[in-house]
């Protein structure tokens, strides 16, 4: 459904984007992963037609993002990242300002939004500038479902957003994936990786990786330890020392230490942390998160 | 007198608008050089909190203290006692690194020799000696966050407010800042900050939940995960907040 071949794209001497290259089938649901600054926005705004690249092709549903750009806004939904209903209307008014855009009715394609918009129904008279963070965003993903997209362009959708509004967001595309809907969605938060089908790990205008979280996670290239047990703060500057340490960092109340492959085993860990003040600390060996692969390939290409 | 190690302490602190109570009769306290995390949904009332206890906005009732000062009757001596710092509000993007610390400087009122000295430890310890000459908007934005949360201790505040700090930054940068937190902590500032990485939550010395306007949960991360029977702040997060 999208096929995007080596997009280059600078704005003056910055290059935003510095030859992406993915392609995502058909009912995938793609994720792109990586902090602010990376390029996911410029991505976007290329593969929903209303910025130029520089050079490469993309096509999205088979249609060239320059030249068939007319053809493609009817057949794409499109969801940025800033908040991008009009803040006077109310609920109902957004989303009959939107079908009439694309030519259609609320009615008409009610069944795909209705899921989401039952949410929303308390509050159908109610301004869109007036909803809190959750709901506004479940009126923007309505809006941009409302002419029944063959393809979800969704740029940050649960950015700022709490935890518990993330997880019904990720539900709600869950359902929309089993309608067959293409969706290519980013978002900073690496703990969302997990839900999609595919990712593409993305920093500085380039994509690290692209594969399954599972194939990505399980490639991890070194031997990873969590330790536990200690204050984490003391635990960090005492590991940064271990001559065998690869990498360490905090992982909520717990420590993630990257060693070579092969290079020390418990044993040698337990000592290092006894002789050093730490002997209360418990280890044991660990599977990488999305997380921890994504600073492994920062390091990796720093 | 007031408690010198009691930072924040609010009783019964509320804020109605019209008939809708954002802030419904919290109390609590937080210790001098306490990480405490404010976490809560969207809508939960968090940053109405903050505000009433920045001095910018005026409670219906209750009381609260912030750096020993009343948030009714002293709201300017608690601005000059706080740092605040968020994602949204941040640094002059057409002035550079020593331009952006001399404006704050002179805001905070400091004198030409501090916004001096304090440039030079700030731009060494931040390693941005290649760069304070720059405009802010062509640095790195995980280099903005560490000189916005390094301008908001300008003025050696006793308290820091940090709302969402972190949105949005790679996971190594993200951790840089924490390390920064650390240290503002060790030397005796206290932090009070709110994020949506429930990993974060792990590193606070203590957190409060707000549901609907109240505090629902407070206590070390250790504490609520016993109590709600969770294997990390995240399922703590999520069965308060869907049980409500």
């Amino acid at each position: 459904m999208i096929q995007v071949q080596d997009i280059r794209k600078a704005y003056n001497k910055v290059q935003a984007l510095d030859g992406i290259s993915f392609e995502v089938g058909k009912g995938e649901l793609f994720g792109i992963i990586g902090p602010d600054g990376a390029g996911k926005s410029t991505l976007f705004r290329i593969l929903t037609t209303l910025l130029l690249p520089d050079s490469g092709t993309a096509l999205v549903d088979g249609l060239d993002v320059v030249k068939d750009y007319k053809k493609i806004r009817n057949r794409i939904g499109y969801m940025p990242g800033r908040f991008s209903l009009y803040q006077d209307l109310t609920v109902e008014e957004n989303l009959n300002f939107f079908a009439s855009l694309f030519g259609t009715t609320v009615e008409a394609n009610y069944d795909l939004i209705k899921d989401i918009f039952i949410m929303l129904e308390p509050f159908r008279k109610r301004r869109a500038g007036a909803l809190s963070g959750g709901m506004k965003q479940k009126l923007a993903l309505s809006c941009a479902l409302i002419h029944a997209p063959k393809v979800l362009f969704l740029d940050e959708p649960t950015t700022g957003v709490d935890p518990v509004s993330r997880k019904e967001f990720w539900e709600m595309l869950a359902k929309l994936k089993e309608k067959g809907i293409t969706i290519l969605v980013s978002t900073p938060y690496m703990d969302e990786a997990s839900l999609c089908d595919r990712v593409g790990l993305m920093q500085d205008g380039r994509i690290f990786t692209i594969d399954t979280p599972q194939a990505i996670t399980r490639s991890f290239p070194k031997d990873l330890w969590e330790i536990s047990g200690e204050h984490v703060y003391k635990l960090l500057k005492v590991l940064e020392k271990f001559s065998f340490t690869h990498a360490v960092h905090a992982f909520g109340e717990v420590v993630h230490l990257s060693l070579p492959k092969g290079g020390a085993g418990s044993l040698e860990i337990m000592e290092y942390l006894l002789e050093n003040g730490c002997g209360q600390a418990e280890i044991k060996r660990i599977d990488a998160g999305i997380e921890d692969c994504f600073m492994e390939y920062m390091n990796e290409y720093a | 007198m007031p408690d010198p190690q009691i930072a924040i302490k609010t009783d019964g602190l509320t804020k109605e608008f019209g008939s809708f109570t954002a802030v419904n009769a919290i109390t609590f306290e937080v210790h001098r050089g306490e990480i405490f995390g404010f976490l809560g949904a969207n809508g939960a009332g968090k940053t109405t909190a903050m505000k009433m206890l920045n001095g910018l906005l005026k409670p219906t009732r209750g009381r609260a203290t912030v750096a020993g000062f009343d948030v009714y009757r002293e709201s300017e001596q608690i601005k000059k006692r706080i740092g605040y710092m968020s994602q949204k509000f941040s640094l002059y993007e057409d002035l550079t690194v020593r331009e952006n610390i001399r404006f704050y400087g002179g805001i905070y009122g400091l004198s030409r020799k501090a916004i001096r000295e304090k440039t030079a430890a700030l731009v060494e310890r931040l390693h941005m000696e290649e760069v304070k000459d720059t405009l802010v908007k062509s640095l790195p934005l995980g280099w903005k966050q560490k000189l916005s949360f390094s301008i908001a201790l300008l003025h050696d505040p006793a308290i820091v407010f940090l709302d969402e700090p972190t949105g949005g930054v790679d996971p190594v940068t993200r951790r840089q800042f924490w390390n920064l937190i650390y240290d503002a902590a060790e030397r005796g500032v206290t932090v009070f900050v709110t994020t949506h990485y429930m990993d974060e939550a792990e590193y606070c010395g203590r957190i409060s939940i707000m549901v609907d306007g109240r505090i629902e949960a407070l206590g070390t991360p250790g504490e609520l995960k016993a109590r709600f029977g969770a294997a990390n702040m995240d399922e703590v997060f999520l069965k308060l907040a869907r049980n409500k």
